[in-house]
């Protein structure tokens, strides 16, 4: 598969009478994208769109998921596979992206599990999506709706209003374009036959609400480990509907730019042949992760890697996932590095994980989510600041009267995010 | 201005005496004594050691909650700008006080703590985080270079500085931003684990403590039970507003007048995983239906009053261990045989 990314540098975003991109300037018809957003559903009873900028003085909360607009321009299928768009095979053909921008959901939280933007101060340094000229979608579903409707409702919305602002690129021309070329893999392999062969092992947390992943519209929680050309993912093909602990889950977003997938690339035919990508799921039955575990190592085999990145999503139970496909690996031979984050306590005195292996030699740390954070008062607040004392990472007491707010870094979505898109790690004193 | 430091060190290093001295009570004396001779030279004009405190190793442990506010008082009296411990080879005990006097002066007076231990020593296992530890021999014949390089890292922290090495690892974890991000950081620490190259963790991986397995209870139709969960099992509208995540407490509930866990009178309060089940039938989590009916028909002999919940969800090992701690006292004082400990 060989998929041309064109990137379209978007520097500012505002509503204007017409969608398009004019001079890097995202120009976006506010009604036109609540009826996309909206999409008919009933199940949603009103949307709201808001622009939130790097620098401003605002807050968005509770996030469920960050979306990048991209459009397919040519070859099978389209974005988001399964939601936006049919079932074909993607990762082939020209996908222009609205690079710098992106779609934020909100509204009424669904769990006690969704995760805090800042786009200025201090909890901007910590989330990926302060950088983002960011559209909101504050969405509030119909009444009598259930949380994994509710969830789904939600999810789908975003989708679509990234869909519709990614066909305003579909006839722009990219300022950058770069072409990514996986070949099937005994052409692949032979290709580079002198360097070695690696694979990346892309865990998805799958446990249920607002913990699942979806593939092709499918729930990754009822595959088997499979293999996926690393093109595919850039279209769209992995969904997020994950934000529990929000810190270290990976929104759409991530998926999209998945940098895992784009630093192996950046050595694919130097230093190393990128075989291509095992995805696996993390459910939580001891069985399902045996299961899951040894296809995965088997598959792994199979493809005749050297060498694999294994990254988490998530943690605690998921550790456990990590630990087996480690050990599974090296016993195979298959040399290993893994990518964590860390619960090491608010002081960083405690154990980091939940499962351990001495086989895990060669572990990168996204950092350590148990770290208190205050994140003074903004100016503005889309969504809802209360929320603050029962999202995973906050406390009873977590919003102060002047509207600042006291919590762990858990709550700061991408913070310490597992596929290595942030910066943030720790180190032992 | 040269800096002030107090010593503090055990009975057998201030000349009182050897095991037959261990009780020896706290005491301070203005300068140094003993390893503080050696250790001022080291220091040179960096700093002086004003004061010493000594107290016999016996003492210390059999009252430590007595002899470390003491102690402490004692310390805070010099006014100093840091405070050495030590150094205590391979003594268990002295490594225990200086242990405790470490936390206590790092965590109370701020201030920072040097010391030297054998790796071995007991004391550095549960202290190490509370100062910066020259690893030492395991007898006092290592003086000579345990000295110096307590010296030097003294040194260095009282010159506002953070010692690059030169200490056992602390075992505390530090944020920081790197400078490439965490997927370029792994591809590069691929190629060097594949090129046979040496590269470091950024995380060595923790090793357990396990715990084996109680006995079977011999007859179970005449032990007392009790609930107890990780899974966040809490009375509707959580009362003790237990987190999420990273659970600062847990909680105690009356299942006196409970014989069923449903939507209407529990809830749970853990945010790491699908809630939806648990609301809407919580002996899901927790089984009192199942254990009130036992109970009825005798299958057991009695029950605890109270079920204990928090939440594992992004708890540190830390704080769990400090929660089961304190369940467990109530249980023995209660005379309970026998858990189901349930989590999620």
């Amino acid at each position: 598969m060989k998929l041309q990314i064109g990137n379209i540098e978007i520097r500012d975003i505002r509503f204007a009478p017409l969608t398009e991109i004019r001079d890097g300037v995202l120009y976006i018809n506010e009604r036109e994208l609540l009826e996309k957003t909206a999409g008919g559903d009933q199940r949603i009873a009103s949307v709201e769109a808001f622009i939130a900028h790097p620098g401003d003085s605002l807050r968005i909360m509770p996030v469920k998921d960050v979306i990048e607009p991209r459009v397919k321009v040519s070859g099978a299928g389209g974005v988001f596979p399964g939601y936006c768009s049919g079932v074909e095979q993607v990762g082939d053909g020209v996908t222009h992206v609205l690079h710098g921008a992106a779609v934020v959901t909100t509204g009424r939280i669904v769990g006690f599990q969704e995760g805090i933007i800042d786009m200025s101060g201090p909890g901007a340094e910590y989330t990926p999506f302060s950088r983002t000229h960011n559209v909101v979608l504050k969405i509030e579903p119909a009444e009598q709706i259930d949380q994994h409707e509710h969830e789904l409702t939600l999810r789908l919305a975003g989708l679509r209003a990234a869909a519709y602002l990614g066909e305003a690129g579909r006839a722009v021309a990219p300022d950058a374009r770069r072409d990514y070329q996986t070949l099937p893999l005994l052409r692949q392999a032979a290709q580079f036959p002198e360097l070695p062969k690696v694979v990346y092992v892309y865990m998805l947390q799958t446990q249920g609400l607002l913990h699942n992943t979806f593939y092709y519209g499918t729930d990754v929680g009822r595959i088997v480990p499979t293999f996926v050309y690393p093109t595919e993912v850039m279209d769209g093909a992995i969904v997020s509907g994950n934000c529990v602990s929000a810190c270290d889950k990976n929104p759409t977003y991530v998926h999209q730019n998945s940098p895992v997938i784009h630093d192996l690339y950046d050595e694919h035919g130097k230093t190393i042949n990128f075989l291509g990508c095992v995805i696996t799921n993390e459910n939580v039955t001891l069985m399902d992760k045996e299961r899951s575990s040894n296809i995965t190592a088997k598959l792994v085999e199979h493809l005749g890697a050297d060498a694999v990145i294994i990254s988490e999503e998530g943690f605690g139970n998921p550790d456990a996932d990590l630990v087996m496909n480690c050990n599974k690996l090296e016993r195979l031979g298959v040399k290993t590095v893994l990518i964590t984050d860390e619960y090491a306590g608010r002081d960083g005195g405690s154990q980091s994980l939940a499962d351990s292996t001495p086989l895990g030699d060669a572990c990168v740390s996204a950092g350590n989510a148990n770290q208190l954070i205050h994140l003074p008062k903004l100016d503005t607040v889309i969504g809802y600041p209360e929320v603050a004392d029962v999202i995973a990472g906050g406390f009873d007491g977590s919003l102060h009267e002047d509207g600042s707010i006291s919590a762990e870094l858990q709550v700061i979505t991408g913070a310490t995010n597992e596929l290595g898109f942030h910066y943030l790690s720790a180190k032992s004193l | 201005m040269t800096k002030r430091i107090v010593h503090y060190i055990n009975q057998f290093y201030a000349g009182i005496g050897g095991e037959d001295k261990a009780d020896h009570r706290p005491e301070r004396r203005d300068g140094f004594a003993g390893p503080g001779m050696a250790l001022g030279a080291a220091l040179k004009d960096a700093a002086e050691i004003v004061g010493t405190v000594i107290c016999g190793d016996s003492y210390f442990n059999e009252h430590p909650d007595e002899v470390t506010p003491q102690v402490l008082e004692m310390i805070r009296g010099y006014a100093p700008d840091l405070v050495i411990v030590g150094p205590a080879f391979n003594a268990g005990r002295y490594g225990m006080a200086c242990g405790m006097v470490a936390k206590a002066v790092s965590e109370q007076l701020e201030l920072p703590v040097v010391g030297g231990m054998y790796i071995e020593n007991p004391g550095l296992d549960l202290y190490k985080r509370y100062g910066y530890f020259v690893e030492t021999a395991n007898s006092a014949t290592g003086m000579r270079q345990a000295i110096p390089a307590m010296a030097a890292l003294a040194r260095t922290l009282l010159a506002g500085e953070q010692p690059a090495g030169g200490y056992i690892e602390r075992g505390l974890r530090k944020n920081y931003f790197a400078e490439k991000r965490g997927s370029r950081r792994a591809v590069d620490m691929l190629l060097k684990k594949l090129a046979g190259e040496s590269f470091a963790t950024e995380y060595a991986m923790p090793v357990f403590d396990r715990v084996e397995p109680q006995p079977a209870i011999k007859d179970v139709r005449r032990a007392r039970l009790a609930l107890v969960s990780s899974g966040g099992p809490v009375p509707k509208g959580n009362p003790d507003h237990i987190e999420s995540s990273s659970a600062s407490k847990y909680g105690k509930y009356s299942l006196k007048d409970i014989d069923d866990l449903n939507a209407q009178n529990s809830e749970t309060a853990h945010g790491g995983y699908d809630p939806v089940y648990a609301n809407q039938d919580l002996d899901r989590v927790l089984p009192v239906d199942v254990i009130k009916e036992l109970l009825r028909d005798g299958e057991f002999g009695s029950l605890h009053e109270y079920w204990y919940s928090t939440v594992g969800n992004g708890t540190s090992v830390a704080n769990a261990k400090k929660y089961a701690a304190a369940i467990a006292e109530q249980l023995l004082a209660d005379h309970v045989d026998g858990v189901i400990l349930t989590s999620t």
